[in-house]
C-alpha cells in the first residue's frame, strides 16, 4: 500500500513541479551543466598555475586569485567554499577539456576574444582580471606613467606581439625609445637589472611576477598603463543559462560589496544598515532571493567566506604580496577603474 | 729489477692504466681534470657551501646559493602532490608497498608464479590504498599525484603490458596472416605516434566517442594509454628475444613431446626473454621518466608536483632546486635499475 501511496505522492510532486516551473517559464532555467554539479555536489574548476592566480600552497591547498571565485561559486551554489575542485590544465588543453565536460567553468585566465564566442560555442562571465601589456621599470628613473617615457632603452622578448604594441605606443606618444630584443627569459630579467635596459615590457601579469623574482623587487615598479587588452574571463559551455547567470552574478556580488565598502571583517554591522539596496545586497531584504531563486544572503555568505574583491585582489596579488600587483584597471569605476557592477535588484 | 720500474706499476693497477697508460688517455684526463676544476666549485658553492638549508623564503633570497629550505617546506606537496595529507600515511605504505614488490622481484629465487600473483595482489592493494573503500575514506584519484602516481603508471603500465606485449609478439610471429596483420597494424601504429598524441586522445577525444554520461576515470585511461604504448615497444623487444632462440631448441622440444604452449612456456620464452633483458631495463628506464608527460593532461606526477611548488607565492621561483631535487630522485631509481639489469645479465648468463 505504501507503495501506491508514494507513487502518488511523487505524482502530485511532479505536477506541483511542472507547475512551478511553469510559472518560472521565460526565465533561465537550469540546464545540464548546474543538474550535473548538483548532483555531484561539487563544482569542477579548471585553474593553471602561475603565482598569486593560482597555485597549491605548502598544504596541497590551491590558492589564489582566480581560485578565491571558485570558492565564491561555491558558496553561491552550495553555501560551502569547499565544494569545489580545482584541476590544473595546460593552456593547449583547457578549452577542449571544457568542451568535454572535464570542467563546469575554466578560471584559468581565459582571454575573451570574438572567435572563442562565435566559433567555439562558449560563454564567458564578467571580465574578473583586466590584464594586458605593461611596462616594468626602475623606481630610479622616476618615471609614474608610461607617456614619461623618453629616449628610454626598452627590452622586448623576441617572438611576442610586445614589440608591435610598444611600437604603435610610442608612434603614438610621439616620443622616442630604443628597443632592445632579448631572446633567453633568464637575460629579461638580468638586462633590467644590469641597467642595460631602462625597462621591459610584457603582459603585466607575467611582468609582476618576474618582479617578484627580481634581487630586489621593491626597486622596481609595474606602470600603471595596459598597452593591449587581455580581459581574462571565466569560461562556461554554452547551454546552461542559470549556471552562467549564477557566475555572472557571482563575481558582480565581490565587486558591488567593494563599492558599498563591505569588507569581510564588517559585513555583520552591514547587516543593521537601513540603505535599501544594501539591505536586498544582503538578503536582510529576502524578496530579492527568493524572486531569482537563489539563497537571499549568497552575497552576505561570499562577502563573509572570501571577502570582496578588493579584498580577494590585495590578499592574492595585491602589493603586498610577492607579486605586488597595482590595482590599475582592476579598481572600482568610482575610482577611475574599469570594474562596474548592474544593480542588484 | 723491471718489476720496479713505472710501467709495470700502470700493469697493476688498471684505474692508472685507463687515466695515464697512453699519450691519449693522458691528455683526455688532464681536459677532465680541468673541466671539472672549472665547473665543480661554483656547482659545490651553489649546492652546499651558501646553500642555505634551514629557513625561510626570505633568508633564501638573500644567499647566493640553492634553496634547500624551499624542498624542506614543499616535500610533502613534491612527493605526494594534492593527494590529501591527513591520509599521507596510505600514500606512504603505497610507496613502500611498491618498491617493495620491485626488491622482491629483483631476486631470481623468487621468481614464480607467486610472483606474479603478488604483482596482482600488490597493485589491487596499492589502489584500495590509494583510492580507498571500506574504512578507508575515498580519494578520487584527479587527487592523486607525485611519487606513488610516478611509481603506479609505470610499474602498473609495465605490468599490463608485459602479458599483452608477449601476445602482440607471438601474435606477429604467427603463421595465421589475420592475426599477424593486427598485431603489425597495432604495433606499427602506435609506435608510428608520439605518446604526447596518444595521451591527448585518450584524455580528449576518447571523452567525446563515449555514450553521454558515461566517464572513464582519467587516470584510468592514461594508464591504458601508456599500457598500450609500452606494449608495443615491449613487443617488438620480445620479438627480437624470440628470434635469438636457436630453431633446434623448440624442435628438440617437440621431440620430446611437450606441446605447442608447453614449448613457448617452458623452453622457448625464458630464453628468449633472458636475451633481451638489458633493452627491457632500458625501456622500463625510459618509460619510468616518459611518465612526466602526463602532466601535461593536468596531472600532477613527481616532476609537476615539483614544479607547481614552485608557483606557491610565499616561495616563489625556486625552480632550479625542484628540478634538481627530482633529478636526484629520478637517479636514484633509474641508477639502480641499471646496476641490477648489468648485475641479472651476469647472473643468469649460461655456458
Amino acid at each position: 500500500m505504501s507503495f501506491h501511496f508514494g507513487l502518488g505522492q511523487g505524482l502530485r510532486a511532479a505536477a506541483v513541479a511542472v507547475a512551478v516551473s511553469g510559472a518560472f517559464l521565460g526565465a533561465a532555467k537550469a540546464g545540464p551543466t548546474l543538474d550535473a554539479i548538483q548532483q555531484r555536489g561539487l563544482i569542477k574548476v579548471g585553474v593553471g598555475t602561475s603565482p598569486g592566480f593560482f597555485a597549491p600552497d605548502s598544504n596541497g591547498k590551491w590558492q589564489g586569485f582566480f581560485v578565491d571565485f571558485g570558492r565564491a561559486l561555491a558558496v553561491t551554489v552550495f553555501n560551502d567554499p569547499d565544494k569545489v575542485e580545482f584541476t590544473s590544465s595546460s593552456p593547449q588543453q583547457r578549452l577542449p577539456a571544457l568542451q568535454a565536460g572535464e570542467f563546469d567553468i575554466l578560471l584559468s585566465g581565459v582571454t575573451q576574444t570574438i572567435t572563442r564566442a562565435f566559433k567555439l560555442g562558449f560563454h564567458f562571465g564578467p571580465v574578473i582580471f583586466y590584464d594586458g601589456q605593461g611596462i616594468l621599470v626602475s623606481k630610479s628613473l622616476g618615471v609614474e606613467k608610461a607617456a614619461d617615457l623618453d629616449g628610454a632603452t626598452i627590452g622586448v622578448q623576441s617572438g611576442t606581439t610586445g614589440e608591435l604594441n610598444i611600437a604603435d605606443f610610442f608612434r603614438k606618444t610621439g616620443k622616442k625609445y630604443t628597443p632592445v630584443v632579448i631572446e633567453d627569459s633568464k637575460e629579461f630579467l638580468a638586462a633590467l637589472e644590469s641597467g642595460r635596459v631602462d625597462a621591459l615590457t610584457q603582459d603585466s601579469s607575467d611582468l609582476a611576477i618576474r618582479r617578484g623574482l627580481l634581487a630586489k623587487p621593491d626597486d622596481y615598479v609595474v606602470l600603471p598603463e595596459r598597452l593591449s587588452k587581455e580581459p581574462l574571463v571565466p569560461a562556461v559551455r554554452a547551454g546552461d543559462d542559470r549556471w552562467l547567470e549564477i557566475v555572472n552574478w557571482t563575481v558582480y556580488a565581490t565587486i558591488q560589496a567593494e563599492e558599498f565598502g563591505i569588507t569581510q571583517a564588517n559585513v555583520d554591522e552591514f547587516l543593521k544598515s537601513e540603505d535599501p539596496s544594501i539591505k536586498r545586497f544582503l538578503g536582510v531584504d529576502a524578496s530579492l532571493g527568493e524572486a531569482i531563486g537563489l539563497d537571499p544572503k549568497f552575497a552576505y555568505n561570499i562577502i563573509k567566506a572570501v571577502g570582496n574583491y578588493g579584498e580577494i585582489f590585495d590578499r592574492n596579488i595585491g602589493p603586498k604580496t610577492p607579486v605586488g600587483f597595482e590595482r590599475g584597471y582592476n579598481q572600482l569605476w568610482t575610482k577611475g577603474g574599469l570594474l562596474y557592477s548592474p544593480p542588484f535588484r | 729489477m723491471s718489476a720496479l720500474r713505472p710501467p709495470a706499476l700502470l700493469d697493476r693497477s688498471p684505474l692508472l692504466k685507463a687515466t695515464v697508460g697512453s699519450r691519449g688517455n693522458l691528455t683526455l684526463s688532464v681536459a677532465v681534470l680541468l673541466l671539472a676544476a672549472l665547473a665543480l666549485p661554483p656547482m659545490l658553492r651553489w649546492l652546499l657551501l651558501d646553500a642555505t638549508f634551514i629557513g625561510t623564503a626570505e633568508s633564501c633570497k638573500a644567499a647566493s646559493g640553492a634553496c634547500w629550505a624551499f624542498i624542506g617546506e614543499k616535500l610533502k606537496f613534491v612527493v605526494l602532490g594534492f593527494y590529501p595529507q591527513d591520509q599521507a600515511p596510505r600514500a606512504y605504505a603505497a610507496i613502500g608497498l611498491l618498491i617493495g614488490l620491485v626488491g622482491l622481484s629483483a631476486i631470481p629465487r623468487l621468481w614464480s608464479r607467486w610472483l606474479a600473483a603478488a604483482w596482482v595482489a600488490g597493485l589491487v592493494a596499492v589502489l584500495w590504498l590509494l583510492g580507498g573503500g571500506g574504512p578507508l575514506a575515498p580519494v578520487p584519484t584527479d587527487k592523486w599525484g607525485g611519487l606513488p602516481v610516478t611509481l603506479l603508471l609505470s610499474l602498473g603500465s609495465f605490468i599490463l603490458a608485459f602479458p599483452l606485449a608477449i601476445l602482440l609478439a607471438l601474435a606477429r610471429r604467427s603463421k595465421l596472416g589475420g592475426v599477424r596483420l593486427y598485431a603489425v597494424l597495432l604495433i606499427e601504429t602506435v609506435r608510428g605516434v608520439p605518446f604526447i598524441a596518444i595521451l591527448y586522445a585518450s584524455t580528449l577525444l576518447f571523452p567525446l566517442m563515449l555514450p553521454a554520461g558515461a566517464a572513464i576515470d582519467k587516470f584510468a585511461r592514461a594508464a591504458v594509454a601508456l599500457s598500450i604504448f609500452v606494449a608495443a615497444y615491449l613487443a617488438e623487444i620480445v620479438r627480437a628475444g624470440l628470434q635469438a632462440v636457436p630453431r633446434g631448441q623448440s624442435e628438440a622440444a617437440a621431440s620430446l613431446g611437450l606441446t605447442h604452449w608447453q614449448t613457448l612456456r617452458l623452453i622457448v620464452l625464458p630464453q628468449a626473454l633472458k636475451e633481451v633483458i638489458a633493452p627491457i631495463v632500458n625501456l622500463a628506464v625510459g618509460i619510468f621518466q616518459d611518465t612526466t608527460l602526463v602532466a601535461i593532461i593536468g596531472m600532477f606526477d613527481l616532476l609537476n608536483a615539483a614544479r607547481a611548488a614552485a608557483t606557491d607565492p610565499q616561495w616563489i621561483g625556486f625552480y632550479a632546486e625542484a628540478y634538481v631535487f627530482v633529478a636526484a630522485v629520478y637517479f636514484v631509481f633509474c641508477f639502480a635499475a641499471a646496476r641490477y639489469s648489468l648485475w641479472l645479465e651476469r647472473h643468469l648468463r649460461t655456458p
